[in-house]
């Protein structure tokens, strides 16, 4: 895996702070994600990792902190959000496809109405992104007319269409069965063998030791224990050896 | 009781009968147009996070709900006068029903907006369009799709309700029939013609609205989808 | 001509605004009992049942309260059928509501569940039986908020009967401007009036829907 260490880390949080009323979800959250590497954030529900990786999006908004991303300060109440957002891809696990435009349309909305780009180069992008996805042939299907892994993968070109800096996934497998799983993994890997930043919320211990640079266990919203994919079979603390051990660590 | 029909003796005043409901069709038309854009401000307004824009909104639709569309054309008849404006009947018709409708769209089109997945929402704001143009391209026609039937209901009773305009003496079709009627003497019949029209002006706006949805869902005919 | 506004002429406001009430509550009754036979004969096994109830419907659907109402009065008058304001508007409001009661009414029977009817029918109880024991009690449950939403366009509606002369608010509001000649601030009075009446009935129908946790909009005639 490449890694670059002449710039500054892509993602990077530092003792982020985070609330639901009383309940505390993120508790002083450091990490970062240099360019090109695959990060993926695991844990049990509840741990606090789909909230970390919204808040770098600022889907969430952070109580305390600091969190950059490709320079934006994005706990900072002033940051330039639609900014941020064309920097950063996100792909959510119920997909989000809009139900009304065809798979074409949901591509080169953003391109055209964001960037300004002509509608016939944005058409040309959106034929090379599904390319990428293997779903040239959906072109100008609606998304109820595609399975579920189609309209993630679908989902995924979307986002690539942007020519984001750095992607996040959010649990992007868990709504389909493993047969499905597999195909969007796949299109995951070549991005990530084509050197994109990623970070990753999973489930799939087995796709994460095989494609993640580095791990992040979270656990009682802290960072509980962070290392390169090996951590993963020989994990040092209990609740880390717990959670790989139940039966997580398949595939 | 005499019941002697004679609707020959009405119905030869049939060009007045037509002007009568090309009015009314022109009356709802404007105030349907006009009427879905100020609904759906109004709907907007209300879902704001600035708090004096959705409380008026909020004023607005409830005041407009809860008093009679004969009372609203008077007021906006004798408000614009003391204004010391003056209008064509038809003008003010078509002001006083597009208030009144707008208020039922807000209400229906508030119901729609509602219905849209919040994932939809942040899918948008994820791939950094702005709150102008999510409203346009991501809410906006998968909101009128959910509340489609609801929606043009309500423009055909406004299409009927308009027959109230008749009392500021917009020549519409109930205009055109109270003055036949007290012409000919032949009350019933007139009213029943009349009566016969709105129903073929009502079937004629539901088959309008039937193929406009054809247009503007092109998901659904692909698909099969009934309306 | 002239004058100011002095307590005999809130009292008449006052009293047209009881006739409105009054007017409402015979539109309610009438509208409701025939309203109710409406929505059974829609759902009746008779074809020839269903047929006349769904074109009755549609006739009155399709058909402005204003024209039902001059149906009503000069109608009858010219066929005549010497009637009262009073007498005609009863009967129009009736007729009027019943149509959109009745389908209201119909949606509700139907949309208590299918094995409801299904157990009903397992339990060997005739027609009448299901209905009165089982699906009817069920249904006005469901009822409830749309028809106190409906109310509110009674109310409303009865401001038409001023048309054929008939002295609820809207008619005693223009008797009054008729000699004060203010009009714009006695229709404001009597929308405010008006708004009295319904709102509480708004809100009310609001909160029922809500508790019973479904978001139907509440479709009616302005």
């Amino acid at each position: 895996m490449q890694q670059n260490s002449s710039s500054e880390p892509i993602v990077s949080l530092r003792n982020v702070r985070k609330s639901f009323g009383p309940l505390v979800v993120l508790d002083g959250v450091s990490f970062a994600v240099e360019r090109g590497e695959v990060l993926a954030l695991i844990g049990r529900s509840g741990s606090g990792k789909s909230t970390a990786l919204r808040c770098i999006d600022r889907f969430e908004k952070v109580d305390d902190g600091e969190i950059v991303v490709c320079g934006h300060r994005v706990d900072r109440p002033d940051v330039d959000l639609r900014a941020l957002r064309q920097d950063v891809g996100i792909v959510f696990q119920s997909y989000n496809l809009f139900p009304h435009l065809t798979i074409e349309q949901n591509i080169t909305l953003a391109p055209c109405a964001v960037k300004g780009m002509a509608t016939a180069e944005a058409k040309d992008l959106a034929r090379k992104v599904l390319v990428q996805v293997g779903l040239e042939e959906k072109l100008h299907a609606y998304p109820e007319q595609l399975s579920g892994g189609q309209q993630q993968r679908a989902a995924i070109a979307r986002s690539l269409a942007m020519q984001p800096k750095v992607m996040l996934f959010d649990e992007v497998t868990s709504a389909l069965d493993p047969e499905l799983t597999a195909e969007v993994l796949k299109v995951i890997e070549q991005l990530a063998a084509d050197g994109m930043t990623m970070v990753m919320v999973t489930h799939e211990m087995g796709f994460a030791k095989g494609i993640a640079d580095r791990i992040v266990f979270m656990h009682r919203g802290k960072v509980h224990e962070t290392g390169p994919a090996s951590i993963l079979t020989s994990p040092t603390t209990p609740e880390l050896t717990q959670f790989v051990g139940t039966g997580n660590l398949k595939s | 009781m005499s019941l002697q029909l004679d609707f020959p003796a009405v119905l030869e005043r049939w060009p007045s009968f037509l002007a009568g409901a090309v009015l009314t069709l022109e009356l709802a038309a404007f105030a349907t147009v006009l009427g879905a854009l100020l609904g759906t401000l109004a709907a907007v307004g209300r879902g704001t996070h600035n708090s004096l824009i959705a409380g008026a909104c909020k004023i607005y639709v409830e005041t407009i709900r809860n008093t009679p569309l004969l009372v609203q054309i008077f007021l906006v008849y004798f408000g614009l006068a003391s204004l010391g404006l003056k209008f064509s009947a038809f003008t003010v018709a078509v002001t006083a029903l597009t208030i009144n409708v707008g208020a039922y769209t807000a209400e229906i089109m508030r119901a729609g907006f509602e219905a849209i997945p919040r994932g939809q929402i942040e899918a948008a704001e994820g791939l950094a369009l702005s709150r102008l143009q999510i409203y346009w391209h991501i809410i906006l026609l998968p909101a009128v799709e959910k509340v489609y039937p609801a929606l043009t209901s309500q423009f055909v009773l406004l299409m009927l309700a308009s027959s109230v305009c008749s009392q500021i003496s917009a020549e519409e079709l109930t205009a055109v029939a109270n003055y036949i009627q007290s012409d000919t003497y032949r009350a019933f019949e007139t009213y029943i013609i009349v009566a016969v029209l709105y129903v073929i002006l009502s079937l004629v706006m539901r088959a309008g609205f039937w193929g406009l949805g054809l247009v503007l869902f092109p998901r659904r005919r692909r698909l099969g989808t009934p309306l | 001509m002239g004058g100011h506004l002095n307590i005999n002429h809130l009292m008449f406001l006052g009293q047209g605004a009881l006739w409105t009430i009054g007017l409402s509550v015979i539109a309610l009754i009438g509208g409701g009992i025939v309203g109710f036979v409406i929505a059974l004969a829609r759902i009746s096994p008779l074809k020839s049942v269903r047929l006349a109830s769904a074109v009755y419907v549609q006739l009155i659907q399709g058909t402005p309260l204003l024209v039902i109402l001059f149906l009503g009065y000069f109608g009858l008058a010219a066929i005549g059928l010497k009637v009262s304001p009073l007498t005609a508007a009863s009967a129009s409001l009736t007729l009027y509501v019943a149509a959109y009661l009745g389908e209201i009414w119909r949606g509700c029977i139907q949309s208590v569940p299918k094995p409801q009817w299904e157990a009903a029918e397992g339990l060997a109880l005739t027609r009448t039986q299901r209905m009165i024991k089982v699906i009817l009690p069920q249904a006005i449950r469901i009822a409830t908020p749309p028809t106190v939403g409906f109310m509110v366009q009674i109310i409303k509606n009865t401001s038409l009967a001023s048309v054929v002369g008939f002295v609820e608010l809207m008619r005693s509001g223009q008797i009054v401007n008729n000699s004060l000649f203010e009009p714009f601030a006695i229709y404001a009075i009597i929308a405010v009036t008006y708004f009295a009446m319904c709102y509480p009935l708004s809100l009310f129908s609001q909160r029922l829907e809500r508790r019973m946790g479904r978001g139907r909009s509440n479709l009616a005639p302005a």
